[in-house]
């Protein structure tokens, strides 16, 4: 298979439009004729079902919580990026689009950047009718602030809460659109397998998550806005029910799997306190403004932090990188956390966490000022770990936040599968093998407010779609798969929990696959994830029926998934011989520690097609040339 | 640390519920409130006892869907706390906790410790938007917000749609609610054209819902955990009151529709 990732050539400020007027519309009267598919009610999903529906299509959107306003996105706590240059600091679409591909570390595709770059205009003025409240400042007009990565202010913000805001700007445009009867939503139901009818994927089977009644439902087109696959790893900043079930059954069902070692870590989170933690919790990036970062200079220091003198205290960030210091970026910050703690310098009782100290910016600026601007997180984490960090240093580690990989789409959005397309964190467009903050809300709402909508009508008004109902033979062969691995689970009536079995998994992949790898390591975990694999399914123990409510049946799903995918994740990160974002191999660095990337050899975007469990996917690359930004060694120091 | 619970067990919306009774043995004070339940479900799954259902998801107090009543208190006995923020720190050595799940009739119980909220979304369907289509907006800056009123409409917008307020209210009122959201909308100008049609369109589907109404009493302010105000109920009556007195038949006529008929799209 030839990877065509229909990227228009030419000048690039120019593509999307000359692709855009390319592209076959859908006149209005043919719209309602259609039905769309939208899996997950988050930024990405929300705003693209809602908009959807605006333009006359007859929208299902589904979401496994009770609520579509419940989707992940709502936790995003920092901003939104872009290029307005309000502020005349020098901003303007291509320097955003610079950014991207540079904090990227040169593995995106230049055209879908820079288009995400243009459009970040356009959402802004979006949100702001619909009513987000974003900062303004006395004049009324909009704030900005500053985020890591760039030199310019361009991230637009509403508090800690941004994600929040910009989701119930989505999620009310979806409501509003649900009211009108163009949009049927469906709550609490779970998309458990993608329906692909003479190649095209035509429907979603699903189970529902109250009465585990097993459906189908058919389109013309299915689109998955269901996020990232951090949970992989058990304990990340991710949700609980946040997982990769309808990516990756789609994956299965022939959709390529793109760059899934791609994993982001924030540096900048509380850290684990015991073996009952069931998710870590972020602490905003813009603490590294004030708040210093250090360990004690001599391993195995456990007194406690005030009485470490200054001369035995070792600001590594401020030591290593005197220009950029304290606010280099996430994966730099987050590896140079782990080196010290390795190094047997970490902090706390379990020795995995780093000091973020704010004793000297309360000096300076005064407690007054430092409650300001960051009070609310401050109360956070003293509700969190029951200290104060006004008098005591912050303990903080860095934990898996995001996942640049996802399944490998086009230009148009639309994965290897026609009629399926993928937005938001599931899909891998955007970020290459590192995102910017504030880019993830950005890139969720371009794709579902602004690239989906204009791209889909090119598929639906080419392509010739039969009429299919649920009688159909892969509906049925769908159905029943779904309903198999339902009954296998329940069956199998074994000893230990779904959540042990998550647990060890994560902590395989936390050990392995994590912040630094190595080729040994990953060969490791490639040999123990089908022991841990074939043990679940022999000794998961999943009670009650799947005629009911069942938790523990949902989560049993969800994690035999995420045995499949770690796998692939491993695999993709031995085959990547080189350091690049957020993937780091520690054969390959600079003398100095610091990602060595390999663009002879790897400058492509690995795309894997499933062959059956625990059979060698197939890689396919798609060659990345970068005609605007030259790839050169990113430097912090 | 050891803690007794008392937690209401209902296998499904008809069956008949009733407390049972369990001790968790080693409670860390450092846990969460439902990493203890995570504790007590494990220890069930090993006796081969159906685990206790509760919703949760993002257990840093943003989503909105965890929560139960805990010893009668909506997210349990810590003021602007979701019960996924609250550490058993603070709680002592040999505690009885009563979980039971929110109740209102506009929220019937789901299973043990769910309800179903998705009234709340009828009320935003009925009215809770801007109506923007995307594409049409102007530039960001081209509506300017004075900030105390871009302030004023974050406080409001804070809700995260948990249901403690109605859970707490004695007349299981969905008033702190909707006049956050109306408070939301209404502080800012992109909401104005709206903002009389959205306050008659929610109130009459919260009487759809079988919300009650709201007699001041305040138990809702006293447990939100976004520490949302009674002013914002005061918004919405003077909202709904201006349209009401403005008598325009029109905006009455729509807004009794959307209160008597099902919305499209609503399944349960």
């Amino acid at each position: 298979m030839e990877l065509d990732s229909k990227a228009p050539g030419g000048p690039i400020e120019t593509r999307w439009d000359r692709h855009r007027f390319n592209l076959k519309l859908v006149n209005p009267a043919n719209k309602r004729k259609h039905t769309i598919i939208v899996v997950g009610t988050g930024l990405a999903g929300g705003s693209a079902a809602a908009t959807l529906a605006e333009l006359g299509y007859n929208v299902l959107s589904f979401c496994f919580q009770d609520s579509p306003r419940r989707a992940h996105s709502i936790a995003a706590q920092g901003g939104i990026n872009a290029a307005k240059n309000y502020h005349n600091d020098g901003d303007s679409v291509y320097r955003l689009f610079y950014d991207t591909v540079k904090g990227g570390d040169f593995r995106a595709r230049e055209s879908n950047v820079y288009r995400l770059a243009q459009i970040s205009l356009n959402i802004i003025d979006q949100c702001v009718a619909q009513g987000v409240p974003f900062a303004r400042e006395y004049s009324g007009y909009l704030d900005n602030r500053s985020f890591g990565g760039a030199q310019v202010s361009r991230t637009f913000y509403a508090r800690g809460q941004t994600g929040q805001q910009l989701l119930l700007g989505a999620y009310q445009a979806l409501e509003r659109q649900i009211g009108a009867g163009q949009v049927k939503m469906f709550p609490r139901t779970e998309m458990l397998d993608l329906i692909v009818i003479d190649g095209r994927a035509r429907g979603i089977v699903t189970r529902d998550l109250i009465t585990g009644k097993v459906a189908s439902y058919l389109a013309d087109a299915v689109v998955l806005g269901t996020g990232g696959y951090g949970n992989v790893y058990y304990l990340s900043t991710n949700a609980k029910g946040s997982n990769a079930t309808a990516i990756w059954r789609a994956h299965k069902r022939g959709a390529l799997f793109a760059n899934p070692c791609y994993t982001q870590i924030h540096p900048t989170c509380i850290p684990v306190s015991g073996d009952y933690q069931s998710k870590l919790t972020l602490m905003s990036e813009s603490l590294r403004n004030d708040g210093r970062v250090w360990v004690p200079l001599k391993a195995g220091d456990k007194r406690a932090p005030n009485q470490i003198p200054e001369n035995e205290r070792d600001y590594y960030l401020e030591r290593r990188y005197p220009s950029f210091g304290n606010l280099v970026p996430r994966d730099v910050a987050s590896r140079n956390a782990k080196f010290v703690c390795d190094e047997g310098r970490g902090v706390g009782e379990t020795g995995l966490a780093v000091y973020l100290d704010f004793r000297d910016a309360i000096a300076r600026l005064g407690r007054r000022v430092i409650q300001e601007r960051y009070g609310n997180l401050f109360d956070m984490y003293e509700r969190i770990t029951g200290e104060d960090p006004y008098q005591v240093p912050m303990r903080i580690y860095p934990a898996i936040h995001y996942t640049m990989g996802g399944l490998w789409v086009d230009y148009n959005l639309m994965s290897t599968i026609p009629g399926l397309y993928v937005i938001g964190e599931a899909n891998f467009s955007d970020h290459g093998a590192n995102r910017l903050g504030a880019s993830a809300l950005m890139q969720g709402l371009a794709d579902g407010y602004f690239v989906l909508p204009n791209t889909i009508n090119d598929y639906l008004a080419s392509q010739k779609l039969e009429k299919v109902d649920t009688g159909h033979a892969a509906v049925r062969e769908a159905e029943s798969n779904v309903t198999c691995v339902t009954r296998r689970l329940l069956e199998i009536k074994g000893t230990r929990s779904v959540d042990s079995f998550h647990r060890e998994l994560g902590k395989l992949m936390w050990d392995y696959c994590g912040m630094s790898r190595t080729a040994e390591g990953l060969k490791y975990a490639l040999g123990r994830i089908p022991e841990l694999r074939e043990q679940f399914w022999r000794e998961v123990r999943v009670l009650g029926s799947g005629e009911e409510l069942n938790q523990s049946l949902e989560k049993a799903g969800r994690v035999a998934d995420f045995f499949e995918l770690s796998e692939l994740m491993c695999l993709d990160a031995l085959e990547r011989n080189e350091s690049c974002g957020g993937h780091f191999r520690e054969e390959y660095q600079t003398p100095d520690g610091e990602a060595l990337r390999n663009d002879n050899d790897y400058a492509y975007v690995a795309a894997w097609g499933f062959r059956g469990v625990g059979n060698r996917p197939e890689l396919y690359k798609e060659p990345l040339n970068f005609e605007y930004v030259h790839p050169a060694q990113r430097s912090y120091k | 640390m050891r803690i007794i619970l008392h937690i209401w067990r209902q296998a499904n919306p008809e069956a008949r519920g009733r407390m049972v009774r369990y001790e968790v043995p080693n409670v860390n004070e450092h846990m969460s409130f439902l990493e203890m339940l995570d504790v007590l479900n494990e220890d069930l799954i090993a006796r081969g006892e159906d685990p206790v259902a509760f919703d949760h998801d993002c257990r840093e107090g943003i989503c909105g869907m965890c929560g139960c009543m805990v010893n009668g208190v909506a997210h349990g006995p810590l003021p602007g706390t979701t019960l996924c923020q609250l550490h058993m720190r603070h709680f002592k050595d040999g505690d009885e906790l009563y979980l039971e799940p929110w109740r209102a009739r506009a929220f019937p119980v789901v299973k043990d410790l769910i309800v179903d909220r998705s009234a709340f979304d009828r009320l935003i369907a009925a009215g809770g938007f801007i109506s923007a289509s995307t594409g049409s907006a102007p530039d960001g800056n081209a509506i300017l917000v004075p900030k105390t009123d871009a302030d004023r409409a974050m406080d409001a917008a804070a809700c995260i749609g948990c249901g403690a307020c109605v859970a707490m209210c004695p007349n299981a009122s969905a008033s702190l609610f909707m006049g956050a959201k109306l408070s939301h909308l209404g502080l800012l100008p992109q909401g104005q054209p709206e903002r009389e049609r959205r306050a008659l369109a929610m109130v009459a589907q919260a009487k759809a819902e079988m919300f009650g109404s709201c007699t001041n009493i305040g138990e809702c302010e006293a447990v939100c955990p976004k520490d949302i105000r009674l002013e914002v109920i005061a918004r919405m009556n003077r909202d709904f009151f201006a349209a009401a007195w403005n008598g325009r038949a029109a905006l009455r006529d729509d807004a009794a529709e959307v209160g008597q008929q099902p919305l499209a799209g609503v399944r349960r």
